[in-house]
């Protein structure tokens, strides 16, 4: 097996039960609670508007908005991480008929698993940390991804005979 | 009609009783299960209870106007508290995709299964955790709004989601273990079984598969980059905003304003709610397509067929997201031309299980 397949396919199998693992984690210790925090925080925002406490109400809305920040992230991070994996695989089998060298095979399943990695990780990075790095890296890991993915389309675009 | 040459190596390739005929039947059949149970709760479920969130947030409203703490407050809880108006939505759509994803993990390790250095009997037991989990997790957490707390040891998780938690583990496990046998296969340098490796055929209905399955996830991860760089911070940030309006002219005994900023966030919740559909189920697709290219010697139909059943699959993996997005501009009518959509990917994919399984009756039927 090629170095390119073998990346894809172990680095996407570790990435399954990364995305199930995480998927698990989060659905026992940390969504009850966020699911549970959106909807107290509004109702009590509610609840203090009518008895006309505005400021309290604004404070009880932002702590709303700020758990479904992070429960919209968390959900996005088990998703996409599981969702990548599956492509990773599929790919991994059938990598050999992505029409280039070898080399540049490598290359683009390095930065394939790459993306698919540190694009969900940076999107978790977000519930921690609001400045431009996890942004940043998010923007950059999902740019490496749609390139690397376009890359292998044309690869397989351009393959003519199916290889073993 | 398929690519498989010989009796011998065909029923190697996919053996009665074996791992990989149950990883591609139960991984169709899941699938299947997902997209027509996607599909009732699209017609039957989702706008009706999109209406009545609407209802019970402007009753919420309503009662902060009057002063009313404990209307207001109770309003919200049933929109967003345990057995909640989101909770009855929120649990059908994991339902929904996680039997679907499920069912591509399955036809997936069914792809893998040659690069697992495990014993055939290993690999078949391993097959029939993965779908007892496969199964589990999905119909639990569907009951999950139903149960409740109900004789729960717990404060906030009811057996329900316990049980789908034993689902998800169990699912966890059999790929770990695969992985493994990838891992073992990997170290001792043996390769793959030749026999058992599937590539797509050089078929049209293979090609097909495979070149617009990769367009479709190409496209779907454009627009979810798309998204989340130009609406997503934007959404949110309304979200919240809108929330405030409603609150403050509420409280301000501006009834027009507070009803205006109702509507405005059930719009809001609705452009959201598309944007995400359309990114999920157009790389869902993708992802389906890629993967039934790699079955197609196993679809044991004429080529005619084969081509109409891959055509079929494509047209309605356009036509649902496509239409999905159109919902915002033409409501209800785009709404229903998207559920067509969904109706032919799964006529499609129920043509290529027959096909699978006429494979495995003739097999079966074959004394080799």
């Amino acid at each position: 097996m090629s170095q390119s397949r073998r990346l894809l396919i172990v680095g996407g199998l570790l990435l399954v039960i990364l995305g199930m693992t995480y998927g698990l984690y989060y659905a026992l210790f940390d969504e009850h609670q966020t699911l549970e925090n959106i909807t107290v925080s509004l109702a009590r925002g509610f609840s203090l508007a009518a008895g006309k406490e505005l400021e309290p109400a604004r404070t009880a809305l932002d702590a709303y908005a700020a758990a479904k920040f992070e429960y919209v992230r968390e959900v996005d991070v088990h998703s996409h991480w599981s969702g990548l994996a599956l492509l990773l695989i599929l790919f991994g089998i059938i990598f050999d008929q992505v029409a280039y060298p070898e080399h540049v095979r490598r290359f683009l399943a390095g930065a394939m698993v790459a993306g698919s990695f540190l694009f969900p990780a940076a999107v978790l990075l977000q519930t921690f940390d609001q400045g431009i790095f996890p942004k940043a890296l998010a923007a950059v890991a999902a740019a490496l991804l749609i390139v690397s993915l376009a890359a292998v389309a044309v690869g397989f675009a351009r393959a003519k005979d199916s290889q073993g | 009609m398929h690519a498989t040459a010989s009796p011998v190596a065909a029923t190697r390739a996919f053996p009665a009783q074996g791992a990989r005929r149950l990883l591609i039947l139960g991984g169709i059949g899941l699938i299947l299960a997902g997209m027509i149970f996607g599909d009732i709760f699209a017609v039957f479920v989702l706008h009706q209870n999109a209406g009545r969130v609407g209802e019970h947030l402007q009753a919420g409203v309503d009662a902060v106007a009057e002063g009313n703490a404990a209307a207001a407050e109770a309003h919200i809880l049933f929109i967003g508290g345990p057995g909640g108006l989101l909770e009855n939505r929120g649990t059908k759509v994991d339902t929904h995709v996680h039997i679907i994803v499920f069912g591509y993990l399955a036809l997936l390790l069914a792809l893998v299964l040659p690069y697992v250095a495990l014993p055939d009997p290993v690999k078949k037991h391993l097959a029939i955790l993965f779908m007892v989990g496969a199964a589990l997790l999905p119909v639990c957490v569907f009951l999950i709004y139903y149960v409740g707390l109900a004789y729960s040891p717990l404060t906030s998780i009811g057996w329900a989601s316990i049980l789908a938690d034993l689902g998800g583990l169990l699912v966890i496990v059999a790929t770990a273990a695969y992985l493994a046998g990838v891992w073992r296969n990997l170290r001792s340098g043996r390769g793959a079984l030749k026999a058992e490796v599937l590539l797509p055929e050089q078929s049209w209905s293979s090609r097909a598969l495979l070149a617009g399955g990769a367009l479709l996830v190409l496209a779907g991860y454009l627009h979810g980059a798309y998204y989340a760089g130009v609406h997503l911070y934007q959404h949110e940030a309304r979200d919240v905003q809108l929330l405030r309006t409603m609150l403050e002219s509420a409280a301000a005994g501006n009834a027009a304003d507070a009803g205006a900023a109702v509507s405005s966030y059930g719009a809001l919740q609705g452009e959201k709610a598309v944007h995400i559909a359309a990114h999920a189920h157009i790389i869902g697709f993708g992802t389906l397509a890629l993967l039934l290219a790699f079955v197609q010697p196993f679809v044991f139909l004429s080529d005619l067929w084969k081509r109409r059943w891959a055509a079929t699959l494509l047209a309605g993996s356009v036509i649902l997201p496509v239409f999905v997005l159109l919902e915002l501009k033409w409501g209800l009518v785009a709404g229903g031309i998207a559920d067509v959509g969904g109706l032919l990917v799964i006529v499609a994919l129920t043509g290529m299980l027959v096909g699978v399984l006429r494979h495995a009756g003739r097999l079966d039927a074959i004394k080799v």
